[in-house]
């Protein structure tokens, strides 16, 4: 059987598969849902774009894979990494997977570091948790992991506190923080929306090349078109917690099926495009709570609608190579 | 450091000058004087005493001659006790004062904390309500009240400890310590709580626990290191809520403490020793401060003495 190894080593294996995800919030008035079925697959190496306005549900996702949803939130579905499920694991189990095969950059580097440590001890803990590590060791790879993510005088700087670099530096050491162990999956939750323009985009670059040297998979949540074309190689695209469409970087950009990424795409603007007058807007406004609607949530803003729409949730169809759009009119 | 700790020290001078000059004026507007009460002498040797005592030189005069006095580090006789004076009587009674104050304040500060992060981890259970409800008492019911009641249930009631004595056995400084430690227990862990909770909301706490090292690390490494600074900011207040309320446990447990002095010394109009303690306690208050703030500053990367 030597077809084994060559099957595990092959860049569509996937590492983590998610089904039937949702996520639901308790709020005064009752539960409402956040993120509605959603599956997807994460292969080893690629990178994976999510997008969806705010409120759609992104980093919900993300975050209860890592077992970090709120205390008043809940998820049902599978999640299965690396053989394990992740959804409604005990915290003391998920703590052998989370930072050390499966780590998560966060929004805002400012916040998300701990400003009363220094930062060679956030980054060696983390070594010293999940690999046994001696202090020392841990230190070196630290080390040498603040240099791969490019802060010069790495080996001064690490005893520094957070407060004493710089906004891009940090979101650095965070990056640096997340791969420490190699992971096999790492989860990037608008990691450069808080950076300034002229870093975000070496921080982006920074952060897929060395994924794709460590082979490892990125799903990466944002906003901006312009990052996941520059980076992505797949795209799911969200609206009201549910997959409108997913699909390779190429069709959700030239050949776009759901009247919802076009709207999405449409307005953006594009530099190689003169813009008349105001930037174009998809009309209309998110459903304000997303209660238990059986239709499709961008019905009330879709020009395509039909009656069919208000009263079924149209199901997410695909081919077997992960192209999948959910509309009743306008299909694969 | 050391400049810093110099610059406050003598950024603290004025204000400890005010709170004399203060003091001082506002006891003498006060009707009454030391000699005034004793109905068995005549006015004649009132006057005699007082004069003796420079009680009817003009009042500016009389702050000089006290604070002239300060400055060659003398505070005066005594008025009421005459074999002492002011200095002897602080040097009999601060060491019982401290004593007391000093397992108040440890008490307080690590029941607070304890309390606060035990109903912080477990909101609304049991300890978190227990917390509560002694929090609650302690913040509500003064001490003046508090002392007596704990005498009548565990001295009269129960028996297990002395009512007021004091001597070198630790049974008669249970309840004294309790009694002096109750508000600041009361506060302190209830500022540790809601630091707590909001600690374990923020960014960086929600960092550690994807960084998988464990929830108790990231408690007590993460967490409680930011959760901790508000109490320690308030090391410095509880110094002057202790001071205050060992006035009142001093005299409810008949301990013999610059307190009771203190108490004394006012009903007595004995303005040597109420110029004297006042001057020890606004000291305390701020050496107090100036350790509670350079404790922040070792605690806290951001703060530099600059
Ligand atoms: N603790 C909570 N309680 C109630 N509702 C919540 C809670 N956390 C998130 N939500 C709701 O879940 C929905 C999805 O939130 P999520 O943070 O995933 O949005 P997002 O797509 O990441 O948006 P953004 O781009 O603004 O970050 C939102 O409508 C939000 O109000
Ligand atoms: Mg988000």
């Amino acid at each position: 059987m030597s077809a084994e190894p060559a099957a595990a080593a092959s860049p569509n294996r996937p590492v983590l598969s998610v089904q039937d995800m949702s996520i639901q919030f308790k709020l005064p008035q009752g539960w409402i849902t956040a993120v509605d079925r959603v599956s997807f697959d994460l292969r080893q190496g690629e990178v994976v774009g999510i997008v969806g306005e705010s409120g759609s549900g992104k980093s919900q996702i993300l975050l209860s894979l890592m077992g970090l949803l709120a205390g008043n939130g809940r998820c049902s579905g599978s999640a299965v990494f690396e053989g394990q499920q992740l959804l409604n694991r005990p915290p003391k189990e998920l703590d052998a997977i989370r930072g050390s095969t499966m780590s998560m950059i966060f929004q805002d580097p400012m916040t998300s570091l701990n400003p009363y440590m220094r930062v060679s001890d956030q980054l060696t803990e983390v070594l010293t948790a999940h690999q046994g590590k001696s202090k020392a060791e841990a230190l070196e790879v630290a080390i040498e992991m603040l240099e791969r993510v490019r802060i010069p005088e790495a080996r001064r700087r690490i005893r520094l506190y957070p407060h004493e670099f710089s906004g891009g530096m940090r979101q650095r050491v965070m990056i640096a923080m997340a791969l420490l162990c190699r992971p096999e999956v790492l989860f990037a939750d608008e990691p450069t929306t808080a950076l300034d323009v002229t870093v975000q985009a070496q921080i982006l670059e920074l952060m897929a090349e060395l994924a794709r040297d460590m082979r490892t998979a990125v799903a990466i949540v944002t906003h901006d078109l312009g990052v996941i074309a520059r980076l992505c190689d797949r795209v799911i695209v969200l609206y009201g917690g549910r997959i409108m469409e997913q699909g390779s970087l190429d069709e959700i950009f030239y050949d776009p099926k759901h009247p919802y990424t076009k709207g999405l795409l449409a307005s953006t603007p594009r530099l190689d495009e003169k813009v008349h007058g105001e930037l174009r807007t998809i009309p209309g406004q998110p459903r304000a709570a997303m209660g238990d609607f059986p239709g499709c949530p961008f019905e009330p803003r879709c020009a395509l609608r039909i009656d069919r729409c208000r009263a079924e949730m149209p199901a997410l169809l695909g081919d077997d190579k992960g192209r999948a759009v959910a509309c009743h009119v306008s299909g694969v | 450091m050391w400049s810093y700790t110099l610059r406050r020290t003598l950024g603290s001078v004025p204000t400890l000058l005010a709170l004399c000059v203060i003091t001082f004026f506002m006891m003498r507007v006060a009707p009454g004087g030391p000699f005034s009460g004793n109905r068995r002498v005549s006015p004649e040797f009132v006057k005699l005493m007082e004069d003796a005592y420079h009680l009817n030189d003009p009042l500016w005069q009389q702050f000089w001659t006290w604070f002239n006095g300060v400055l060659h580090f003398d505070l005066g006789p005594s008025l009421k006790l005459r074999d002492y004076n002011v200095s002897e009587l602080i040097a009999i009674g601060l060491p019982t004062s401290l004593e007391v104050g000093a397992w108040a304040m440890l008490l307080s500060t690590l029941v607070g904390v304890v309390l606060g992060i035990a109903g912080a981890l477990r909101r609304n259970g049991p300890i978190d309500y227990s917390a509560g409800a002694i929090a609650m008492v302690g913040v509500a019911v003064p001490i003046f009240v508090i002392g007596p009641l704990l005498q009548i249930v565990f001295g009269l009631q129960l028996r297990w400890l002395p009512v007021a004595r004091w001597d070198d056995s630790w049974q008669c400084r249970v309840l004294p310590v309790l009694t002096l430690a109750l508000p600041n227990i009361a506060y302190v862990s209830r500022l540790m709580r809601s630091s707590m909770i909001e600690t374990a909301r923020t960014n960086y706490v929600r960092t550690a626990r994807a960084k998988g090292i464990g929830e108790w690390r990231t408690i007590l490494k993460h967490a409680l290191r930011g959760a901790i600074m508000p109490v320690v900011a308030y090391l410095g207040p509880a110094t002057a809520v202790t001071i205050s309320g060992s006035v009142v446990v001093e005299t409810v447990f008949s301990i013999p403490g610059i307190g009771r002095f203190f108490v004394e010394s006012v009903a007595n109009r004995d303005y040597p020793l109420i110029m004297g303690v006042t001057l020890l306690y606004g000291a305390i208050v701020i050496a107090a401060n100036l350790v509670t703030d350079i404790a922040r500053g070792l605690l806290d990367p951001k703060v530099s003495y600059e």
